[in-house]
């Protein structure tokens, strides 16, 4: 019996000291692509909770994390499923975070992913239709889908009585996926819901029949820095329409050099503000990371979620991070923020139970993805000014 | 009443804007058939021509800005449009020593020198992209509005608004300035006259000692001039793009050929015909409609005839119509 009891304590020893071993972590972003002046930010932020929760020595009885940083190019979704299969296959990675644009997401999800049993955190893949996609509890995003975008657009303008509006989107699966989300939800008359090609200079025709189909209201579903901001512009030249609901792709400093024109227009965007976005800030600014660049915290929180899932499992295995992720992001639990890892290994150590806030106020809904907060916001005086924040 | 609202929905949507394109592609449209006139070729590189004229004066404009030189509620542009002018004819001349000039000597085929043309064309496209990038740049200041939708609805008191920009009438004013002294110059001095000479024939027109390497100076001096303004009012208008040159041509070509290649005033018939039936085929008449028509008479659709993502599909019709029945165009240009 006693010898019993030693080889079992000493089996469990060595399970559990399994000695300090490397986990590697990828990392698939469209370095390359029509994204990829934000790409090295979002990897960095991501290695930036690699490195606090490795630098803890509490991680897996003192494991390191690696990051192994491959190309999903934002728009091939051939390029992407290679590199992810390299990723598996060839560098042994127990997770992803990513990927990055919804097309190549699902894409690497169905073809590699699944049939590795790999988990992958997108921060940024916003599409609807990836919250129906066949996943096996997979995947999961710190993004929210564009689905709530929708209903909040239509939220705001039930709210302000406003019965009747005219959508323009841009033509591509975010434009095309925000505008139907939009329609689903808006009890009031939609009077065109045209879509814009990017990259013309001159969008008169497209704003007369706007114009013509009427609307109190101009719904614009594009982006800033191409379509969206000629077909505001047209618009209020030609009288067409004076103020606009405008999507997050329009979210921008351009859109304040508009500012005197669109006066009182709305708009929502994503976002995140708390404690935890402030810590996040303070970090990665030590760190010589450019926070404010777009969804670095989404990606921070992808990385940190895929870490503590393995120490909740107490192992560095695929199958820990599937079953544990959605357990260390939701309540119950103590509430983690970005930098608090030492204290939530040592939680998880002794079998307790964590609630990741991160970043970005993490709380995963459905099929694992962040339910999100938005900010509301109407243009006034030349500057954005928030109405509220749901 | 209604018929006033509809007249002004018409004229704000389809007649202000048509009018300013079809200037525009006029222009254009000039400069390809003086090449076509005279150096006898399909001139493809007159697009980026016009977007490297159009950069030229950006580039200029924003160095004025920078000084603060302005025109007050003019946009400054229009200064900086003398040095665009002068920097593309340096550039159009040193393309034809380098480039044209050989294929001329050697008596080379109309195709082959549509060919190199296209190979100017990329290179040039290139160029465009190195030296300011793709961005979309707005480079127009002054007074934005000569008559502003709100003003003219509080004016009219009428439930539609007209918008008439600086830049249309610029555009428009400008067109016809360039138009009137390229005619005068053609009919009336004798420069023009043995320009036409050539063109009509080369052979007669050498044996009266007219100097062809001159008469072909002077129209790559008249099309770098004619290129820089449809390229800078173009982009003044809209907003200055490189990629969208590339886009102007099939309308520009259009135009040339359904007025007749070769003959100038055809061009000019040609760029509004094309402008008005892009703009007029793709709008939307709801809203004309529901004011013409009695009360309970409101259109469920869009009355819109093509979608106007097929804008350019009107032009590649009109022109394929005119090749069938009338091969010379409208105005008798040469048979291509």
């Amino acid at each position: 019996m006693k010898k019993l009891l030693l080889a079992s304590t000493a089996a469990t020893l060595m399970a559990g000291a399994g000695s300090a071993e490397d986990v590697k972590i990828g990392i698939l972003l469209g370095f390359t692509g029509p994204l990829e002046t934000i790409m090295p930010h979002m990897a960095d932020s991501a290695e930036l909770a690699f490195k606090e929760i490795s630098e803890t020595g509490k991680f897996l009885d003192g494991s390191t994390i690696t990051s192994v940083r491959a190309d999903s190019t934002c728009v091939d979704a051939s390029a992407a499923t290679a590199a992810a299969e390299r990723l598996v296959t060839s560098d042994g990675v127990l997770a992803i975070v990513g990927a990055d644009c919804s097309g190549v997401t699902g894409a690497v999800l169905s073809n590699v992913a699944v049939p590795n049993g790999v988990v992958m955190v997108s921060p940024s893949a916003t599409s609807p239709g990836l919250s129906s996609i066949e996943d096996n509890g997979l995947f999961f995003r710190t993004s929210p889908s564009d689905a709530r975008q929708g209903e909040i657009l239509a939220d705001v303008l039930e709210e302000k009585g406003i019965t009747s509006v005219a959508v323009t989107y841009n033509n591509s699966d975010y434009g095309k996926g925000l505008a139907d989300a939009f329609a689903a939800n808006y009890d009031g008359e939609i009077t065109l819901s045209a879509s814009h090609e990017d990259g013309k200079a001159d969008y008169s025709a497209e704003v007369a029949a706007l114009a013509s189909a009427g609307g109190e209201m101009l719904v614009v579903l594009g982006y800033i820095d191409q379509g969206g901001k000629n077909i505001l512009q047209s618009s209020i030249d030609t009288g067409a329409f004076d103020t606009f609901l405008v999507g997050d792709g329009m979210y921008g400093q351009s859109l304040l050099g508009l500012a005197d024109m669109v006066e009182g227009s709305l708009g929502v965007v994503p976002w995140a503000e708390g404690e935890g976005t402030d810590r996040f800030t303070e970090l990665g600014t030590e760190a010589g990371i450019l926070v404010d660049s777009t969804y670095t915290r989404e990606s921070y929180d992808a990385g940190a979620l895929i870490a503590l899932a393995m120490a909740k499992g107490g192992e560095a295995t695929k199958e820990a991070v599937a079953a544990n992720l959605l357990d260390v992001a939701n309540a119950p639990g103590e509430k983690i923020l970005p930098g608090d890892f030492e204290k939530a290994l040592d939680i998880l150590a002794a079998g307790g139970d964590i609630d990741y806030v991160g970043a970005t106020n993490v709380e995963l809904i459905g099929p694992g993805e962040a339910a999100g907060s938005y900010r509301y916001y109407t243009i006034t005086d030349g500057a954005y000014e928030t109405i509220d924040i749901r | 009443m209604d018929i006033l609202n509809a007249l002004v929905a018409f004229t704000n949507f389809v007649v202000v804007p048509a009018t300013t394109y079809g200037a525009q592609l006029a222009l254009g449209a000039l400069g390809v058939t003086l090449i076509y006139g005279v150096l006898r070729f399909s001139n493809f590189a007159h697009g980026e021509t016009m977007s490297f004229g159009a950069m030229v004066v950006v580039l200029v404009t924003g160095l004025f800005q920078s000084w603060g030189i302005s025109l007050g509620v003019l946009p400054t542009a229009l200064l900086a449009l003398p040095f665009g002018i002068l920097v593309t004819a340096l550039l159009l001349l040193a393309t034809d020593k380098v480039v044209y000039k050989f294929y001329r000597k050697v008596k080379a085929a109309p195709v082959m020198l549509v060919i190199v043309s296209t190979g100017v064309m990329f290179v040039l496209n290139g160029v465009v992209r190195m030296i300011v990038g793709t961005d979309d740049r707005r480079f127009a200041d002054g007074a934005r509005f000569v008559v502003n939708a709100r003003d003219f609805k509080e004016w009219s008191g009428l439930s539609e608004g007209l918008a008439i920009r600086t830049t249309q009438v610029i555009t428009v004013v400008v067109a016809m300035i360039t138009v009137a002294a390229l005619f005068w110059f053609l009919n009336k001095t004798r420069t023009g006259k043995s320009m036409r000479a050539y063109s009509d024939n080369e052979d007669l027109a050498l044996l009266s000692g007219i100097n062809p390497e001159r008469v072909v100076t002077i129209t790559w001096l008249l099309v770098a001039a004619l290129a820089t303004i449809a390229g800078a009012l173009y982009g003044l208008d809209k907003s200055f793009k490189p990629f969208i040159f590339q886009q102007l041509l099939l309308p520009v070509f259009a135009a040339a050929i359904v007025g007749g290649i070769g003959n100038p005033l055809g061009a000019i018939a040609g760029g509004f015909v094309i402008a008005f039936s892009e703009v007029t085929l793709t709008y939307a008449f709801k809203k004309v409609v529901t004011y013409l028509g009695p009360d309970s008479w409101v259109p469920d659709g869009l009355v819109q005839l093509l979608s106007t993502d097929y804008k350019f599909a009107v032009s590649f019709a009109i022109l394929i119509i005119v090749l069938l029945f009338k091969p010379t165009g409208l105005f008798k240009g040469q048979n291509i």
